[in-house]
């Protein structure tokens, strides 16, 4: 079989965050290849250089033996590499032929041929199981799932010589599945080289030949999945020793309750119950898509719950409260989305301090500007944030200052339950090591923290207890001792 | 049943709009016959066109999910450029194609602003919007540049010269350029790769659209339609008047609004537009029958707005099912 895809020493850097650092694949005709590798890991931004959305700083690739260096989507397109993203990309008010066939219309003398964009349409629809779907329907209009058939039935439409998969199955169900593994198996036959992304090593197994493990932006080991055990994949991943970044800290949870939750189901959620007790951190674990983020927002009452129950401080509080009443019930949030939701980013980072908490700087609703700096100042060096002035605009601080003041947010409330998604989600190692003594230090006052992370190390350098997030449900919560990387990711990805 | 008779009705919405409007006047008036009549309607349809004609531009520009500020601007600044041409003594139908021109180019002098520079095209028209009837004012010399009479002057007047065409003739072009406009939109790869713009331009990028060409292509177009305007402009002053047509940009994207385009891209009917340009016109129409003075008009037309989003809003939430 020749080789279809050939990618060697990929380096790309966003800002100061390196996500690849010499990453290599190779990819034959007629290969479904496989590409793993945890969160962060780089495999994203790999797709993204291979779909001509991303211009890599270094390293060569080809694509059936002659240089590939796309400079766009169209690039790609031309050269036969097709992208199913992770999170839709379709036009919500054209049809289902419009969005098949977008970019690559059939026309005469520059009329849409309707008949034919029908015909074709139904064509790949058939192919791919689905005739049911009308070609004409709007695609905003269709459930989920459907959608997620038409976005892979325009890489199939585009006759694709290297097909990428980001996760394809994470919308579909089962059924679909089954019918996407038929369709794959076909453009295998027909020659076609897929590099299929996915967390779950069982459904990897199931659709993949070859394999290709990214770790910290490097291509770590790469073979054929028969001649690797799952345990072997794992410790490929993972493979990472924990120094002296985390604190050394003496567990000593109470008995008194900071947060309860029973049956909590919401959307992007089935089942999540635990106890979070004071003076505890209580790590969750969960890859992306697994329900992790969901859980958190339904906690603080950025999305509705549809059942369960909500104890805070072992008082029972309504299921749905906006956040305005979880923040009164001592409640505090940070988020995974530092630049979206966590930060203002063009206000200064003394209203970004104490924003929660104006109180503690006004009279009479008239803020108090030196009491204001003088507070945000103190709460910004306990976690030594490298700052000119308390009144420099948050944009201006690198990303692990500005993380550093969104968690001072927190402190400054006197929040007495910590939600923290991704508290160290794009952060340089030694703002991580602060953040990490920040929750030691908030544990150690009595305050009940979960932390919500996909990176597993920090979980267990950190937490007590460590619970695992897989598919919107939430496992059993055991002393973080119980737990090894290997269990936690089978855990994770249920093999 | 119910429930479906009210959505059809809705998504008839700018057409009910119409007929409310005409028959109210009609019924309000206390003659109807007269508000009714072939005259009036010749009326009408004469204050119309440069909106309806604008609007047939900025339709393709919303449904690809850009805005345009300038068009007043443009219009005042095409329309002197063509009664300057015709007080030099250039064969008409030169001045026409020059201003008509010049229209185009502004427009992709927009876009290349959107594209290169990185500019919303908020922004850029807005821009535009100064730097357009500056330079109309510069070129006409901050006064009023009057024509010699020629055939351009009779384009947009209430009573064409020859009875048989019984409205204007730039009624007819506006006409002829909406049923050419409703068909590209509609039947050709440029038109559906305007909406799949509109409807989502990261998804238009990954699916190999050259997203810049194609914005350059929808506002040059588009600017060759506000340099046609500004020469029916022109013809109704029968003067070219660097201070006309201020605020038009506001009638034209009302237009387009009220006849159920959406300003976040990918919805909107050249249909739609032009009966919204009719609801305006009807209205205003209507209130001068009534003697009623001109701030009732401009509240009016603020609600009908305002209503008639609020109501295409009302129809996604249905037609979604949430």
């Amino acid at each position: 079989m020749t080789v279809a895809l050939r990618l060697d020493g990929i380096v790309h850097r966003f800002g100061a965050t390196v996500a690849l650092a010499g990453a290599s694949l190779e990819a034959r005709a007629g290969e479904v290849h496989a590409l793993l590798g945890e969160n962060g890991a780089g495999k994203t931004t790999l797709l993204g250089i291979l779909g001509g959305l991303l211009v890599p700083e270094a390293g060569t690739m080809e694509v059936d033996g002659a240089r590939y260096a796309p400079r766009s989507p169209r690039d790609a397109r031309d050269r036969g590499i097709a992208l199913i993203h992770q999170e839709l990309s379709l036009f919500p008010h054209l049809s289902v032929a419009e969005n098949i066939l977008m970019g690559a219309e059939p026309s005469r003398r520059g009329l849409w041929d309707r008949p034919e964009a029908r015909r074709r349409t139904r064509e790949v629809l058939s192919g791919f199981g689905h005739p049911e779907i009308d070609p004409d329907a709007v695609v905003g209009r269709l459930p989920i799932g459907a959608r997620q058939v038409v976005e892979i039935c325009r890489a199939i439409a585009a006759r694709a010589r290297v097909l990428l998969m980001d996760e394809p199955t994470s919308s579909l169900p089962r059924g679909d599945v089954d019918r996407l593994f038929a369709t794959i198996a076909r453009l295998r036959a027909a020659g076609v080289a897929v590099v299929y992304i996915s967390h779950f090593l069982e459904e990897t197994r199931a659709v993949a030949s070859e394999f290709t493990v990214l770790r910290d932006g490097r291509t770590m080991g790469t073979g054929s999945l028969d001649s690797v055990t799952n345990e072997q994949l794992i410790s490929l991943m993972v493979g990472r020793t924990v120094g002296q970044l985390f604190p050394r800290r003496e567990s000593h949870p109470s008995d008194e309750v900071a947060l309860d939750v029973e049956g909590l189901v919401a959307p992007g959620l089935k089942e999540v119950s635990f106890t979070l007790r004071r003076g505890e951190v209580l790590g969750v674990f969960g890859l992306m898509g697994s329900g992790r983020t969901e859980m958190v927002h339904a906690l603080f009452g950025l999305s509705r719950p549809e059942a369960g129950r909500v104890g805070i401080r072992a008082r029972p509080r309504p299921l749905h409260a906006p956040p305005a009443d979880r923040l009164a019930d001592g409640v505090g949030y940070l988020s995974e989305d530092r630049k979206g939701e966590g930060l203002a980013l063009p206000l200064s980072l003394a209203d970004n301090v104490t924003m929660t908490r104006f109180s503690s700087c006004s009279r009479h609703g008239v803020l108090d500007l030196a009491a204001q700096q003088r507070q945000a100042v103190e709460r910004a060096a306990a976690l030594q944030v490298r700052m000119r002035h308390p009144g420099q605009p948050a944009r201006t601080l690198s990303g692990g200052n500005q993380q550093k003041v969104a968690f001072a947010r927190l402190v400054h409330q006197e929040a007495d339950v910590l939600l923290l998604d991704e508290p160290t989600r794009g952060v340089d190692v030694g703002s991580k090591a602060q953040i990490y003594e920040a929750v030691a230090s908030a544990a150690s006052k009595g305050k009940g923290v979960l932390m919500v992370s996909s990176y597993l190390p920090e979980l267990l350098g950190v937490c007590d207890r460590l619970a695992v997030m897989s598919r919107g449900r939430l496992g059993p919560a055991r002393p973080v001792g119980d737990w090894t990387p290997e269990t936690v990711l089978e855990a994770a990805i249920g093999s | 049943m119910r429930k479906d008779l009210a959505q059809r009705l809705v998504r008839l919405g700018p057409f009910v709009g119409l007929l409310l409007v005409v028959a109210f006047f009609a019924l309000a008036s206390g003659a109807p016959e007269r508000y009714l009549s072939g005259n009036n309607l010749r009326v009408v349809l004469a204050q119309t066109v440069i909106v309806a004609v604008g609007a047939i531009g900025m339709t393709l520009i919303i449904v690809g999910g850009g805005i345009d500020l300038s068009v007043g601007s443009v219009i005042a600044l095409t329309g002197v450029l063509c009664a300057l041409g015709l007080r030099d003594g250039w064969p008409p139908s030169l001045a026409v194609l020059a201003a008509v021109l010049l229209g185009g180019v502004v427009g992709l002098v927009n876009a290349l602003a959107i594209t290169r520079l990185r500019v919303v095209p908020f922004i850029a028209t807005l821009g535009m919007l100064g730097v357009a009837r500056g330079a109309a004012k510069w070129l006409a010399s901050q006064t009023t540049v009057d024509t010699p009479p020629t055939w351009v002057n009779e384009l947009a007047v209430t009573f064409p010269p020859v009875p048989w065409m019984v409205f204007a003739p730039a009624v007819w072009i506006a006409l002829a350029l909406a049923v050419l406009m409703a068909f590209v939109l509609r039947r050709t790869v440029f038109g559906r790769r305007v909406f799949a713009l509109g409807s989502s331009e990261p998804a238009a990028r990954a699916c190999g659209i050259a997203i810049d060409r194609l914005k350059l292509a929808i506002y040059g177009t588009a600017g060759l339609l506000f340099g046609l305007a500004g020469v029916v402009q022109m013809s109704r002053l029968r003067q070219g008047d660097p201070t006309v047509a201020n605020g038009t940009e506001l009638d034209v994207i009302a237009a387009v609004v009220i006849g159920g385009g959406s300003l976040n891209g990918g919805e909107g009917s050249i249909l739609g537009s032009m009966v919204g340009a009719l609801v305006m016109a009807f209205l205003r129409n209507g209130s001068q029958q009534m003697g009623w003075p001109t701030y009732v008009q401009e509240i009016l037309i603020g609600v009908i707005i305002v209503v008639a989003v609020a109501v295409d809003r009302w129809r996604h939430a249905q037609g979604d099912g949430e």
